[in-house]
């Protein structure tokens, strides 16, 4: 399974063995900006540098490995893009300047676009508080906290339902979500979004 | 009078209302005119773009739009939460170092009849605002209260030193702006090692295990060096450390009582203002200790009176059925505690 794709034989050239990149490009360009993925030197900086290195499948640098060396399901799989904190730790320190943060990022929208995803906590929780921002054009950190809790971790609430009042009774959250006034203007903008890819 | 188009963001209005308070204090006595980003919208935070690239920079850029054709004489947009700050930073950077990213999010741009010339506008966060354009010793001689005597952790957190596409700052891990700024108030600023360290971010909503572990570390590096307060600038730190210290104390069985506020809200205390107007009062783990140490009383909290809809918490409309009972448990639990 892991080694469908592998490095293939070049036309005529006898020894020289060309890699299969079609992942690693797929990736660097559906990420934003010049990811330069394809400059990864696999010095392991990055992990070394990652507070949530230990909860990691894989730490980025065997992840961008495995993305060299075509492994779609496993990168996919991983649990690894979903522990990234965004810290930019690793980002800082790269000597290839690896925009490592936004790699994560591109990586967690394949899995949700593949389904490939092992625990649908964090997919829900993002998916959750785009569908707030859709229909409103503001988050909305009650009713975020409120589904999300519900839906995940029900035993949490009881302990949870003193931090939501002591945050109700100090008028920290909004019981009324706000709405933009041109909140039409902003579907249109985000439904036209929609059908736009980034891939070169 | 320094003036710049202002990015609020969602926190400012809920969570964070103790840092848009002291904010708007601190900003009359430093002459700073905010003309904030009209109709602006929410930038995804770091969710919308786990979900959906040219959707969430057209989002992120919406604004960026918007600022960039308001008139207020200046071109610098400045933001006080990290993650807006970062957000509105990098759909700018990447439109620019991307030309087909920018294309694309123009071409979504232009459904709503606008557009976004990368590079329009110089995108800034507050802090860097302060100590850069206004500078220390402006601040400095608006102190009339120092806060001589208060021992603050100055906390910075990930996303305002790092990335610096602009190279605004002075180190990526280890800058010492807030600690000068802290430091021009009078306060005693320990040198905190942890100041860029993670403070969860939205794991404290997915995997609070994890977030409560870097929660920890921050709260009892601070308690450890004997800090009174730490001071963030940023909503999501704020509210990580603040609202879900308990929740890690229950966790890991430990007691911390760190008050956690925002810079601004010192900032307001050392230029005379009184501690409610500064936003104090409205955290969870109590400041009024801290206070004490410089002669200030701490606002006594305020009544609670949160009123519910008769029909229930409004959500977005789509998947509405399926949380429909979710909902109502919700606001019972919620009562419950009263
Ligand atoms: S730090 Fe950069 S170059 Fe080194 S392994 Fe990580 S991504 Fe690759
Ligand atoms: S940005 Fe993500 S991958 Fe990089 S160090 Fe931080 S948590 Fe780890």
């Amino acid at each position: 399974m892991a080694q469908t794709k592998t490095a293939s034989l070049t036309k005529g050239a006898g020894f020289k063995k060309q890699e299969d990149l079609t992942l690693l490009n797929e990736v660097s360009s559906a990420t934003a900006g010049v990811s330069h993925l394809e400059m990864c030197i696999q010095c392991g900086t990055c992990g070394g540098s990652c507070p949530s290195a230990a909860d990691m499948d894989h730490t980025p640098r065997a992840l961008f490995a495995m993305l060299r060396a075509g492994m779609r399901d496993e990168v996919l799989h991983s649990n690894t893009p979903w522990m990234c904190v965004s810290c930019y730790h690793c980002v800082v320190r790269c000597p290839q300047e690896v925009h490592i943060a936004d790699v994560m990022y591109t990586l967690k929208s394949m899995a949700i676009k593949a389904h490939q995803y092992k625990d649908n906590t964090a997919p829900d929780f993002s998916q959750t508080f785009v569908d707030n921002i859709e229909a409103f054009g503001r988050s909305y950190e009650l009713g975020l906290a409120g589904r999300f809790y519900l839906q995940h971790q029900p035993l949490r609430l009881p302990g949870m339902a003193g931090m939501g009042w002591g945050m109700l009774s100090s008028r920290r959250m909004n019981i009324l979500p706000s709405r933009i006034e041109q909140i039409d203007q902003l579907k249109a903008i985000l439904t036209k979004a929609k059908t736009l890819e980034l891939t070169s | 009078m320094n003036k710049y188009i202002y990015y609020p963001g969602c926190s400012m209005e809920g969570s964070a209302r103790a840092y848009a308070e002291s904010l708007s204090q601190v900003a009359k006595i430093l002459d700073m005119e905010l003309a904030t980003v009209r109709d602006w919208n929410c930038c995804g935070a770091t969710e919308y773009l786990s979900i959906n690239l040219i959707p969430a920079y057209s989002l992120i850029a919406r604004n960026l739009a918007i600022a960039a054709g308001q008139v207020n004489g200046t071109n610098e947009l400045m933001a006080p939460c990290s993650a807006c700050y970062l957000n509105l930073e990098k759909a700018d950077y990447y439109m620019a170092e991307r030309p087909a990213l920018g294309e694309k999010v123009n071409e979504a741009l232009a459904a709503g009849g606008l557009h976004y010339k990368p590079g329009s506008l110089q995108i800034r966060h507050l802090v860097d605002v302060l100590v850069n354009d206004i500078g220390l010793d402006v601040i400095k001689s608006k102190v009339v209260r120092p806060l001589t005597g208060l021992r603050i952790a100055p906390y910075l957190g990930c996303m305002v030193p790092r990335p610096d596409y602009q190279h605004r700052w002075s180190d990526h891990e280890y800058p010492l702006e807030l600690d000068d700024l802290m430091h021009v108030l009078g306060a005693e600023v320990i040198d905190f090692p942890l100041k860029t360290d993670c403070c969860g971010g939205h794991m404290s909503q997915i995997a609070p295990e994890t977030a409560y572990e870097l929660i920890r570390r921050l709260v009892s590096e601070a308690d450890e060096y004997q800090a009174d307060l730490m001071v963030t600038v940023c909503p999501m730190c704020q509210m990580n450390l603040d609202a879900y210290q308990g929740e890690a104390n229950r966790f890991f069985g430990t007691k911390y009582q760190m008050p956690i506020v925002f810079f601004t809200q010192l900032m307001a205390l050392a230029f005379g203002i009184d501690a409610k107007s500064a936003g104090f009062g409205l955290e969870l783990v109590s400041a009024k200790k801290a206070l004490a140490r410089i002669g200030v009383e701490a606002p006594a909290p305020e009544p609670a009176s949160p009123r519910r809809k008769p029909d229930g918490l409004p959500m977005p409309p789509h998947r509405r059925k399926k949380y429909a009972s979710g909902r109502e448990a919700s606001d019972e639990k919620i009562a419950v505690a009263e």
